[in-house]
């Protein structure tokens, strides 16, 4: 039982006037805190410079503990795995016969690819990583997916730069401080990529949903041709992303597009490669012979 | 005055008194990025707001009504919310908390574990609107129900640890 709270100041002028003020503060402060935050989400760069000052403070923690323990890796997979195993077996047999039968159908093609490349002569893109890192921990109390990645300047990481595991993307680089940065994950709410479908090139957006599956929606609305099993990759278009790194597959069908389960699973992932952005710049630095035909493969099917 | 140490069954230092119940709820903020935790989804609960909500129910005159402005701002340094999310909601909830302590006389286990659940709930479905404006309303109420059910189910728990660390707080030498 709580006790009763004096909030009678009594006659004192000098105790009624601080408690008057200290709600004027609180009140004030507090609009004046969601206006930051409002701000800060028109303008998230602005405010990044303190949150990865304090991430410098967190993360000697973060690597102890990582070190100690390892990662503990989807708490939360695990138990939405038990609640649903039956279901989720069942599921995951269909998919295992599902890609056994794409996997002949793939390396058939890897083949003829390769042949195909070899007449054309085309190298393959260098697309050496910047830097190898790897995930210390991941803001868990609140919507917003941001992980902690170990290196930060000293390596050269800069905003803006993808990253990816050896599964598939991760996400991408939202702010970077001397010694460890910030990556906004492939599951976060307001994370798009732009992707295509790996059989036969078809354009897609990737929405996070924030609880670690994806949004696919197709760019062209008339119908709906997704089916479970289907490999979605980066598509290179709006040119952050290098083309052709695995996303997710398509876990089932919605009414406006498909459920898809990023193919890298940020908890259980090892190392990460942090990768140039496919920018023009870059494009023109990777030895190939014009952008046009570095970008050929991710437009055609 | 004896200056070489403490006295048998003085209080504690002021030092104590006024700085363990802020510790704890930095501490608590700042403890999830110390884990080595990858998350999908909103899987903790919001650790320092349960224990700054815990403390306000406990003592609600402890710490003056503006105490969400500071603590409010080193948690969202640590959440991943935009910065000045929880400056905001945490002052408007211990407003809310001295409200209710005026309004009821006395309180007891089920009104404080009522307004603790009730206070996280609203906060934080609020600072996931915040966060993710242009998102489907929904859908990202949807992703932040089961951590407010997990957490009004661990105020009680809560309560119990700010009793222990108020005790420890409050120990005679």
């Amino acid at each position: 039982m709580a006790r009763p709270a004096h909030r009678r100041p009594g006659q004192s002028r000098k105790a009624q006037y601080s408690l008057f003020a200290a709600y004027v503060v609180a009140v004030t402060g507090a609009v004046a805190g969601l206006l930051l935050a409002i701000l800060s989400v028109a303008d998230p760069v602005g405010f990044a410079q303190l949150r990865v000052a304090s991430h410098e403070i967190t993360a000697p923690i973060a690597r102890v503990t990582r070190s100690v323990t390892g990662s503990i890796s989807g708490i939360d997979d695990a138990v939405s795995a038990y609640v649903s195993a039956g279901s989720q077996n069942r599921r995951l047999r269909k998919e295992l016969a599902e890609t056994r039968r794409q996997l002949v159908a793939t390396s058939a093609m890897q083949e003829e690819n390769r042949q195909l490349k070899a007449l054309l002569q085309l190298q393959q893109t260098n697309r050496d990583a910047i830097a190898n890192g790897y995930l210390l921990t991941s803001t868990s109390t609140s919507s917003k997916r941001l992980a902690l990645l170990s290196i930060g300047r000293n390596l050269g990481i800069a905003p803006g730069q993808p990253v990816r595991g050896a599964d598939g993307l991760i996400g991408r680089v939202l702010s970077a401080g001397p010694s460890v940065s910030q990556v906004l994950l492939l599951a976060d709410v307001d994370n798009v990529v732009p992707v295509r479908r790996a059989r036969d090139g078809l354009p897609a957006l990737s929405t996070g949903k924030g609880n670690g599956d994806l949004d696919i929606r197709t760019l062209n609305i008339a119908n709906n041709p997704f089916k479970p099993g289907d490999i979605l990759v980066t598509s290179g278009t709006g040119g952050l992303y290098p083309p052709n790194i695995p996303v997710a597959i398509v876990v089932r069908r919605q009414d406006d597009g498909a459920l898809a389960r990023p193919l890298a699973d940020p908890g259980k992932v090892d190392a990460v490669s942090v990768l140039r952005p496919y920018t023009p710049d870059n494009i023109e630095a990777a030895p190939t012979p014009a952008p046009p035909a570095a970008s050929a493969p991710a437009g055609t099917p | 005055m004896n200056q070489k140490g403490p006295r048998l069954g003085e209080p504690p230092s002021l030092w104590r008194i006024r700085l363990v119940p802020v510790a704890s709820v930095m501490i608590a903020s700042a403890l999830p990025l110390m884990l080595p935790l990858i998350a999908n989804s909103p899987v903790l609960p919001p650790l320092g707001l349960l224990f700054f909500l815990c403390w306000q129910l406990l003592r609600t005159e402890m710490w003056p009504v503006w105490v969400g402005l500071p603590l409010g701002l080193w948690d969202d340094l640590f959440s991943g919310a935009p910065i000045g999310t929880a400056v905001g909601l945490w002052t408007l909830a211990s407003i809310a908390i001295h409200y209710a302590s005026q309004r009821i006389y006395w309180r007891g286990f089920y009104h404080d574990w009522a307004i603790a659940a009730l206070l996280v709930a609203a906060v934080q479905a609020l600072a996931a609107l915040i966060t993710h404006p242009h998102a489907d309303t929904g859908r990202v109420l949807g992703l932040v129900v089961p951590q407010i059910i997990l957490s009004a189910l661990l105020v009680p728990l809560f309560l119990r640890l700010t009793g222990q660390i108020d005790n420890f707080r409050l120990r005679r030498r």
